[in-house]
């Protein structure tokens, strides 16, 4: 795999522009995000004495709150970027997992066969059995949540298909001339593993570590907002919008703004994702959860 | 023909035993102690001890195991011992709500993502077809609670058209339907288009179209019916998944069906309807898939089974 094949993206114009769009947009979100202290007017945490109207209300955007503030009076444009660190870390820790799981599951189950090989696989296809979500809410439900925790479960949640994917290229990889030819000429199992296997497996996982990490940050939004993923102080566009629920109707900029950016965030890692299957493999598809 | 649907039974039987195994393990590894909930705080733990006998909560795992698959092919699902009922009694009478929501949702993603990706595939490469997918890409990342919330600020409280929530009459029905509808339309869309130009490749198509069939024809007459296989596996994995109830459309939209229930329950930590709802959404999926398998040579006669 020539390390160059893996930024190409497709010659269509028009989808390359859309698909540089969203990188940028995403480089945008991830220096708001390492940079958040500095990116914001005022700490996340912070209440203000006139953050709220006299009946105790949040204010609407403003000079002096960009966002307006939330219902405890604090800054919901600062809570909002430090929101961004928070689906960020939890994408990357999440989605991490769920690759080294899925891939180590997959090539294990794929290139080794024998008895261990079919009970994976068929572990794989009883996890495909249950919704996301509701396999989410029960795991959260038996550990208490913390950032950490939500990682780990949605991880839990989100490996299996990576494992399916992964599985079904090395057998595919296994039956190829050039591994038969390697075998031919008394290469190890280890050495055709990692020189001739592994390498080829790359583009389906830069695939999936683009599209995963969309589907991490809406899983994690979600089990925010139903009150069971990160909890508050620490912000996450999720809870954001699960505290201020009841200001709903008369403060809607509560839940349209981390709305829109859990929407944003997630729509260029799908564009990201999308145009890099395009130009890798098209032939891999994505799961709908 | 028997001895494929005999092989896909007993396929789904398996998978079936295996979801109960899964779903036996987590409530047998929970750190919440049913024995004590039903005893209560102030209880001694001769009590509790004799409560948790009496449950068979003292046997070894494979004999609870037992009792409890053949609990589940009596129709008993455990009991939930925050609300004090049969978890079975909960769950049945939830269903009826869900599955009409299920009906509804499923025909409006079909309505508007065929629409839509029809169009698209109608009008490959050029700028309303980018832009067309562009908008499906917003259906598949917008979370179902965002979608519920903005509907439910646009419809029902800015315009006020319809209910802000409840169940019962039509009016109650078309916001959450309509939410899951523009969501799941998002995936349609892209699966139709892309399985539309898929198919506008191959030969016979070329033929209809030497022929002189109307562009039109050749879209909806030729090519969609063989473009629609795809279609017919993801509506099995929809029904599935709607079995499960639409835990955060339902919650928001005050809609009575399974996934509220699932949510109350979290809310409760009342883990056996958890497990409950999740076991009948297992289920839903299994009977999804097969029905998909089942239904797609009645679509496409290539397709035998045997």
């Amino acid at each position: 795999m020539n390390q160059s094949q893996i930024i190409i993206l497709p010659a269509k114009s028009s989808y390359n522009s859309t698909a540089k769009f969203a990188a940028a947009l995403l480089l945008l979100i991830v220096i708001g995000a390492v940079f958040a202290p500095w990116m914001t007017p005022y700490a996340p945490e912070k209440t203000f004495f006139d953050g709220l109207t006299i009946e105790g209300a949040p204010l609407p955007p403003s000079l002096k709150y960009w966002f307006g503030t939330d219902l405890l009076g604090r800054d919901l444009f600062s809570r909002v970027v430090f929101g961004a660190q928070t689906s960020l870390l939890i994408g990357v820790i999440a989605n991490g997992i769920a690759l080294v799981v899925g891939t180590l599951v997959g090539v294990f189950a794929g290139f080794l066969r024998g008895w261990v090989g079919s009970v994976l696989m068929r572990f794989t296809d009883l996890m495909m059995c249950f919704p996301a979500l509701l396999l989410a809410i029960v795991l959260s439900a038996i550990f208490t949540p913390s950032l950490w925790i939500v990682a780990i479960v949605i991880a839990m949640v989100n490996w299996v298909q990576v494992a399916r994917v992964v599985y079904t290229q090395t057998v595919s990889l296994a039956e190829r001339g050039f591994v038969e030819a390697a075998r031919s000429l008394g290469a190890t199992p280890t050495h055709i593993l990692f020189r001739h296997i592994v390498p080829h497996l790359v583009p389906a996982l830069v695939v999936y570590g683009t599209l995963g990490i969309a589907t991490t940050v809406l899983l994690e939004a979600t089990l925010s907002f139903l009150g069971i993923g990160v909890q508050p102080p620490t912000p996450s566009w999720g809870n954001i919008i699960f505290e201020n629920q009841s200001y709903f109707t008369t403060a809607p900029w509560l839940v349209f703004i981390p709305g829109a950016a859990i929407v944003l965030l997630a729509v260029c890692f799908n564009v990201l994702g999308d145009a890099l299957r395009e130009a890798l493999d098209p032939t891999l598809g994505a799961r709908r959860t | 023909m028997t001895h494929y649907l005999f092989g896909r039974f007993s396929q789904a039987l398996l998978l079936l035993l295996g979801v109960t195994l899964i779903t036996f393990s987590l409530l047998y590894v929970l750190p919440a102690d049913p024995a004590r909930q039903i005893a209560g705080r102030s209880a001694t733990a001769e009590t509790v001890a004799s409560i948790r006998k009496q449950l068979g909560l003292d046997l070894p795992f494979y004999q609870q195991y037992g009792r409890y698959v053949s609990g589940l092919v009596h129709g008993d699902l455990g009991r939930s011992y925050a609300q004090k009922t049969e978890v079975a009694e909960v769950v049945a009478s939830r269903l009826p709500a869900t599955l009409l929501l299920l009906g509804a949702a499923i025909a409006s993603e079909l309505i508007i993502g065929l629409g839509i990706g029809l169009f698209a595939a109608a009008h490959q490469g050029k700028r309303s077809d980018s832009a067309v997918m562009l908008m499906s890409f917003v259906g598949v990342s917008t979370p179902q609670f965002v979608a519920s919330l903005v509907m439910l600020y646009v419809f029902a409280v800015a315009l006020d058209w319809f209910p802000i929530g409840g169940y019962g009459e039509f009016r109650h029905l078309v916001l959450p339907a309509l939410t899951l509808g523009v969501l799941g339309a998002g995936w349609y869309s892209r699966m139709l288009r892309s399985s539309m130009i898929d198919v506008l490749t191959q030969d016979y198509i070329r033929t209809a179209r030497a022929k002189g069939a109307s562009e039109m024809r050749v879209l909806l007459h030729h090519a969609l019916r063989n473009a629609l296989l795809p279609v017919i596996a993801m509506i099995g994995i929809d029904i599935g998944l709607f079995m499960g109830g639409a835990v955060v459309v339902e919650s928001v939209f005050g809609w009575p069906g399974i996934g509220q229930l699932a949510w109350q329950a979290t809310q409760q930590v009342d883990i056996p309807i958890i497990m409950g709802v999740t076991l009948v959404a297992a289920v839903g999926i299994i009977m999804g898939n097969l029905l998909a398998d089942l239904v797609a040579p009645l679509v496409d006669p290539r397709i035998r089974l045997y």
